[in-house]
C-alpha cells in the first residue's frame, strides 16, 4: 500500500479499533508478517526493537493464551514483561483501577497490557495514566488484538480479505471478540454475518455491512470463514439455552453443518473451545481449521502492535 | 470562565421584613404572572402586588429577574443517616439553597434505611437543626427496603414522615405492595415508586438500545420500567391507593400513567431533567456520571417526557439528586455508583434546553416545581398566597454559567452537566424571609 510509511501508531493506545482506520489495520498486518517470520525462523528468537521498554500484563480475569501471548511478544522484542494476577496482588486488598494504574506508571512503564471485566476499563486508564495501554479485552466490548489476528489468519489463508464472507457464530451477546472483529472486519471490506439465537444476540444492534441472523443455517450458507464463539457455560444457567446439548444440536458447528459453507471455509475459533458444544472434535481438528495458526499469529500480532505503539515499527 | 458563587446568608443581619422589589412575579398556584413587589414580614407572605410602600429591614432588587415560589424537589438523597461522605443535610441544604429549593424531600434508602419511626423523629430534629431549608422526610415503605414486611408507616406518619417510599429499589412482591397501598389508604400519604423489574435490569447499567449493543455494556430495557409502572397503575386501580410514579423515563410508561389518569386512577409522576434532556448517546463507559438508574433513554423518550409534562400526565420535575463521593464515581463503569447531584443545575437546564428553546412558557415550569409538587403531597409550600412560609426563588433566566464541579456546594462531584455552558441561575433564595444571595465573586 502506497504511504505507509506516513502511518504510525507510535504512543498510540490500542482501546478498540473503533478508533482504528483501515491504513493503520494495514500496517499491523504487514508487519506482523515479518514477525512472523522471526517466530518461524528457529533458533535466537530475540530482537532488540523494545530493549529497555518495559511491560506490564496487567489481567484482572483469567487468560492463558493471551496473557501467555503479550508476555512472549514483549520478550521476543527484547522488552522486560512482568505479569500481575488480580488474585495475588493488591487489588484484593481492595485498591482500586485508578491507584493500581497509577503505581505502576508510577514505577516507569511504558506500556500496560490490560484485561478486565469492565467494559471501559481500557479507555478509563488512558485517561488515567501516560503509558499505552493495550487493551487485552475489557468486559463484552473489545478485544482488539484477537480481532486484528483474525484478519491475519484470514489474509493469511485467504490471500485476501476484501469480498470475504464471514460468519460469525455463537454468543454474539456477550462477545468483545464479535464486536471487535464487526469494527475491524468491515474496515477491511468483508461482509460480515453474526448470528446467534436471539437470547444471544444484542438487541438493538445495528452496524453497516453487518448482517445479523437468527438461523445459522442463513448466517454460514455459502461462507468463505465461519469464526465460532465460545459459549460459556454459566450462559446456560441463566437461562440463555435450555441445556448444552440443544445447544450443540441446533447450533453446534458440525461436518453436516460445514457443507453448506463453501468447500474451502476456514474455521476460526478464538478458544478455548468446548468441544461438543460449540463446535465438534471432528470440525476443531479438520483441515481447513486455522485455530492451530490462530494461537502462532496472535503471537506476531501483538509483537506488531508493541513494536509500533513503543518503536514506531522497525521500516 | 471563573465563576464562584458565594452564598451571602440574610439571618447574620437579624431582619424582620424582606421585600423583593421589580421582578417578573410567578406564582401559578394563585395563576399569577406579572411585574410586582413581594413583601415578606415575620418569615410569612405579606404581599405580593406592584409598588408596595412599606419601608422594610431588608430590600432586594429583582428587576429583570423572575420571582417564583422557592422551589420544592421531592426527590433527593442526602444521605443522612450513615452516608455522609455522599452528602450530609448541610452540604445539600446549601446545594438546594444554591438551585432556588427551599423544600426539598430526602429518600430513606440510607445506612439504615429510614423505616421506623425513632428514625423519621431523628431525621426531622436534625432539619430543624440544620435549619437552611426545609428538609422534609420520606419513610420506607417496607422493613430495610427489603420488599418482604410492611415498615411501621403509621408511627413514621406521627413523627412527621410525608410519604413512603422503596426508591432505589421495585417491590417485587406484588402482594407486599398490595397491602401497602390498602395499608395507607385513609392516609392520604403517597407510596413513591422506582419502577424497574428488578429481573430484568439486574446488572444492567445502561439504557438497553443500540449503544449497549455496540459497548457491549450489559441493558437497562425501557420494557421493565413498562411492566413495573403498569402493574402498580393496576394495583392503584384495584385498590384505590394512591401512587406516585418516581424518575419516569420511558415513552410506554407515560402512555401507561396518561391512560390511568384517564381511568380516574390516583397516579402521579414525576421526571427528572436529565430524563428530559439527556440520552443514551451520551454514555461512554470512561467516565460513570451517567450512570443513573433509570437510566438516560432514547430522544423519543425525552420527547415523550416532554409531551407527558406539557399533557399533565407527569405533574412535577424533581432532581432525583444524587450524589456520591467523587471516589465512588471516579472508577469503571459497570462499578460506580448509579446518580449524580442534580440541585445546583436543574433550573438552569430546565431554562437552557427548554424554555430558552421554546419548548415550555416559565409559569408552567415554575407550576412543575412548586405548585404541583406541594399539592400532591399537601405540604404548605409552592405559593406566594398571603400567610404562606416566605419561600422565594429569585431567578435570572439570562445569565450565562459554566457548571464547575469544584463549586458545587453538593459533596457530589460527577455530573454529565459539568462543563456545560448554562443560561439561567437562581440568584437569591429566601427561606422563611431568611434572604440567601448567591453572590458571584
Amino acid at each position: 500500500m502506497e504511504n505507509i510509511s506516513e502511518v504510525s501508531l507510535l504512543g498510540k493506545s490500542v482501546v478498540a479499533l473503533e478508533n482504528f482506520t483501515p491504513e493503520e489495520i494495514r500496517l499491523v498486518l504487514d508487519t506482523a508478517y515479518g514477525m512472523k517470520k522471526i517466530i518461524c525462523r528457529g533458533g535466537d528468537k530475540k530482537l532488540s526493537n523494545l530493549r529497555g521498554k518495559a511491560i506490564i500484563n496487567l489481567f484482572y480475569e483469567p487468560s492463558t493464551r493471551t496473557r501467555t501471548s503479550f508476555e512472549l511478544a514483549g520478550k521476543y522484542l527484547g522488552a522486560d514483561v512482568v505479569s500481575i494476577n488480580s488474585g495475588t496482588s493488591s487489588i484484593v486488598k481492595g485498591e482500586s483501577l485508578r491507584d493500581t494504574l497509577r503505581t505502576i506508571e508510577a514505577m516507569g512503564v511504558d506500556a500496560i497490557v490490560m484485561r478486565h471485566k469492565a467494559e471501559g476499563a481500557a479507555d478509563y486508564a488512558t485517561k488515567v495514566v501516560s503509558p499505552v495501554i493495550i487493551n487485552a479485552g475489557d468486559g463484552a466490548h473489545a478485544h482488539p488484538s484477537q480481532a486484528l489476528l483474525d484478519l491475519f489468519t484470514i489474509e493469511q489463508k485467504k490471500g485476501r480479505l476484501a469480498g470475504l464472507k464471514v460468519a460469525i457464530v455463537g454468543d454474539i451477546l456477550h462477545s468483545r471478540v464479535a464486536r471487535s472483529d464487526v469494527y475491524a472486519m468491515t474496515k477491511m471490506g468483508i461482509d460480515v454475518h453474526i448470528a446467534g439465537f436471539k437470547t444471544l444476540l444484542p438487541r438493538f444492534f445495528e452496524f453497516e455491512g453487518v448482517t445479523v441472523h437468527e438461523n445459522l443455517e442463513d448466517a454460514i450458507k455459502d461462507a468463505d470463514v465461519i469464526n465460532v464463539l465460545r459459549i460459556q457455560l454459566e450462559r446456560q444457567q441463566a437461562g440463555l439455552f435450555p441445556s448444552t446439548r440443544e445447544y450443540a444440536r441446533v447450533y453446534g458447528i458440525n461436518e453436516d453443518r460445514l457443507k453448506l459453507a463453501k468447500d474451502d471455509v476456514l474455521i476460526l475459533h478464538p478458544g478455548p473451545q468446548n468441544k461438543g458444544l460449540e463446535i465438534s472434535s471432528e470440525v476443531t481438528y479438520c483441515k481447513q481449521s486455522a485455530i492451530h495458526d490462530q494461537v502462532q499469529n496472535g503471537v506476531a500480532i501483538r509483537m506488531a502492535l508493541l513494536d509500533l505503539t513503543l518503536n514506531g515499527g522497525t521500516k | 470562565m471563573n465563576q464562584t458563587w458565594q452564598i451571602q446568608r440574610g439571618d447574620e443581619i437579624n431582619y424582620k421584613s424582606l421585600l423583593i422589589r421589580g421582578g417578573r412575579v410567578i406564582d401559578p398556584a394563585n395563576n399569577f404572572d406579572g411585574i410586582a413587589d413581594v413583601l415578606i414580614v415575620d418569615g410569612k407572605i405579606s404581599a405580593v402586588k406592584p409598588n408596595i410602600d412599606f419601608a422594610a429591614d431588608c430590600q432586594f432588587d429583582a428587576t429583570g429577574k423572575i420571582v417564583t415560589p422557592g422551589l420544592i424537589d421531592m426527590h433527593v438523597h442526602l444521605r443522612e443517616p450513615g452516608q455522609e461522605a455522599k452528602e450530609d443535610f448541610l452540604s445539600g441544604s446549601k446545594a438546594a439553597i444554591a438551585g432556588g429549593f427551599t423544600t426539598v424531600a430526602t429518600m430513606p434508602n440510607t445506612t439504615p434505611n429510614v423505616d421506623n419511626a425513632a428514625l423519621v423523629r431523628a431525621m426531622v430534629k436534625r432539619a430543624e437543626d440544620v435549619g437552611l431549608i426545609n428538609i422534609k422526610i420520606i419513610g420506607a415503605v417496607t422493613k430495610g427496603r427489603k420488599g418482604l414486611e410492611l415498615a411501621e408507616m403509621r408511627d413514621m406518619i406521627d413523627a412527621g414522615a410525608v410519604a413512603f417510599s422503596d426508591d432505589g429499589s421495585f417491590d417485587d412482591n406484588a402482594k407486599i405492595f398490595m397491602n401497602a397501598l390498602d395499608y395507607l389508604h385513609d392516609t392520604g400519604k403517597v407510596i413513591i415508586c422506582h419502577e424497574e423489574e428488578t429481573s430484568l435490569v439486574k446488572e444492567g447499567v445502561m439504557n438497553e438500545g443500540k449503544r449497549s449493543a455496540l459497548l457491549g455494556l450489559k441493558g437497562r430495557p425501557t420494557v421493565a420500567e413498562d411492566i413495573a409502572v403498569a402493574r402498580d397503575a393496576l394495583l392503584a386501580e384495584y385498590t384505590g391507593g394512591r401512587l406516585h410514579i418516581a424518575h419516569i423515563s420511558s415513552a410506554r410508561a407515560v402512555e401507561i400513567v396518561r391512560d390511568a389518569k384517564r381511568r380516574g386512577v390516583k397516579i402521579t409522576a414525576e421526571v427528572t431533567p436529565q430524563h428530559l434532556t439527556m440520552t443514551e448517546d451520551l454514555v461512554n463507559p470512561v467516565d460513570a456520571s451517567t450512570k443513573i438508574n433509570p437510566p438516560l433513554r432514547t430522544q423519543a423518550d425525552c420527547d415523550a417526557m416532554l409531551q407527558g409534562l406539557l399533557d399533565g400526565t407527569i405533574d412535577m420535575i424533581v432532581t432525583d439528586h444524587s450524589p456520591h463521593a467523587p471516589e465512588e464515581k471516579d472508577r469503571e463503569y459497570m462499578y460506580a455508583p448509579s446518580g449524580f447531584p442534580g440541585l445546583e443545575t436543574s433550573i438552569a437546564v430546565l431554562l437552557t434546553d427548554l424554555y430558552h428553546k421554546g419548548k415550555i412558557d416559565l409559569p408552567t415550569l415554575i407550576a412543575k416545581m412548586t405548585a404541583a409538587p406541594a399539592q400532591v403531597f399537601n405540604l404548605n409550600a409552592g405559593t406566594l398566597s398571603i400567610g404562606a412560609p416566605g419561600d422565594v426563588a429569585v431567578i435570572d433566566t439570562e445569565l450565562v454559567w459554566t457548571v464547575d464541579a469544584d463549586k458545587f456546594y453538593t459533596r457530589g462531584s460527577h455530573s454529565p452537566f459539568v462543563g456545560r455552558q448554562l443560561k439561567g441561575r437562581t440568584v437569591a433564595t429566601v427561606v422563611g424571609g431568611n434572604l440567601m444571595k448567591l453572590n458571584q465573586i
